[in-house]
């Protein structure tokens, strides 16, 4: 028995040593885990996109299965993300909001204009600081609120038809079913 | 002429290799004693930034890692403690932002993990070195003295042989 665990042992240390890099393979390390999944949502309170006089702040998100959709006219991924969030919209089953992170008004106002506007309404956060409440360590990122304001699910990236179909649209749909 | 030369090229070095975060942004902030800036230092070199993940606060020179700065360093000026920032820093971001994660369970295998193969390296050496004490050192028969020394004795080395 001893003679065979001279080469077993090695032979399963190796294993798990495959094993694991295989896992490493299909890992993004781009992708940080928030913290704040499970947690009720950070208060914050900015002046609308739209109408800089009106506020946008977290009580509006509060009550119904809501979506925070963080983005910016700088951000490349976001343009690609965009027909996504049209889609999302059109399927008329969740209120879309947006944080218009460290931008320019003008830009951002023209860009939904160009576009299409996707979004119930948007809040204006030019210098990022409700972003960092929020975790946001770059744009686009997506959460989805239940009824109660808890975080059930953050997106890092663009959102894709995927993405919407496959965990999104599932998640919807479950958490509207819950009071 | 090759002197000034060798002397021109590590100038450049020199130059080139400074600290990297020297020039990137610590001059916007305005400390009031030398003591309060090295404490800033000291603490956005320990967190980590997450656009160049594998760069501290200190040395990105990411948009959000200013961001950050600047929240540390507010947060410094409002009086806090290092313990407030980094909890303030954690949850909104985790332990990621952390060189130096807290010892918990789902971390103990990166804090212990070493300290476990060391010591199952000195067990295994220590169990070949007794192993090999204990073994005596074997006597040869009389029929092996007589073919070794004929081995040994009778036939010259084969590189005189080719001489």
């Amino acid at each position: 028995m001893t003679r065979y665990l001279r080469y077993l042992v090695p032979l399963a240390i190796f294993f798990v040593l495959v094993a694991f890099l295989y896992r490493g393979l299909s890992l993004d390390p781009k992708r940080v885990p928030s913290p704040l999944v499970g947690k009720p949502m950070p208060e914050f309170s900015l002046p609308r996109l739209q109408d800089p006089a009106a506020t946008l702040s977290d009580t509006d998100l509060k009550g119904k299965v809501s979506i925070l959709n963080i983005w910016a006219t700088w951000c490349v991924s976001c343009r690609a993300e965009h027909e996504v969030l049209l889609l999302l919209a059109k399927t008329d089953k969740v209120d879309i909001y947006g944080l218009n992170y460290k931008d320019e008004r003008a830009k951002a106002k023209q860009w939904l204009l160009q576009l299409g506007d996707p979004y119930v309404a948007n809040a204006f956060d030019a210098d990022g600081r409700t972003g960092i409440n929020w975790g946001v360590y770059g744009a686009p990122e997506t959460f989805i609120m239940d009824r109660q304001g808890i975080i059930r699910h953050k997106h890092i990236g663009p959102l894709t038809v995927d993405a919407l179909n496959n965990e999104i649209l599932p998640l919807i749909a479950n958490l509207q079913a819950t009071p | 002429m090759m002197r000034k030369l060798v002397s021109i090229l590590t100038l450049c070095l020199l130059l080139g290799a400074g600290p990297a975060h020297a020039g990137v942004t610590l001059e916007a902030f305005k400390f009031n004693s030398k003591a309060e800036e090295q404490h800033f230092k000291d603490l956005i070199e320990e967190l980590r930034c997450l656009v160049c993940q594998n760069q501290s606060l200190a040395d990105s020179d990411a948009e959000l890692a200013h961001d950050l700065r600047a929240e540390v360093y507010d947060m410094i000026q409002d009086g806090k403690n290092d313990e407030e920032i980094v909890t303030f820093l954690v949850a909104r971001y985790g332990d990621f932002v952390l060189y130096n994660p807290p010892v918990k369970p789902s971390t103990w295998l990166i804090w212990f993990g070493p300290f476990v193969l060391l010591l199952i390296a000195a067990i295994l050496l220590l169990r070949t070195v007794r192993r090999q004490k204990n073994t005596p050192a074997t006597e040869i028969t009389a029929e092996e003295r007589a073919r070794l020394d004929a081995i040994l004795g009778s036939t010259p080395p084969e590189k005189d042989k080719q001489q």
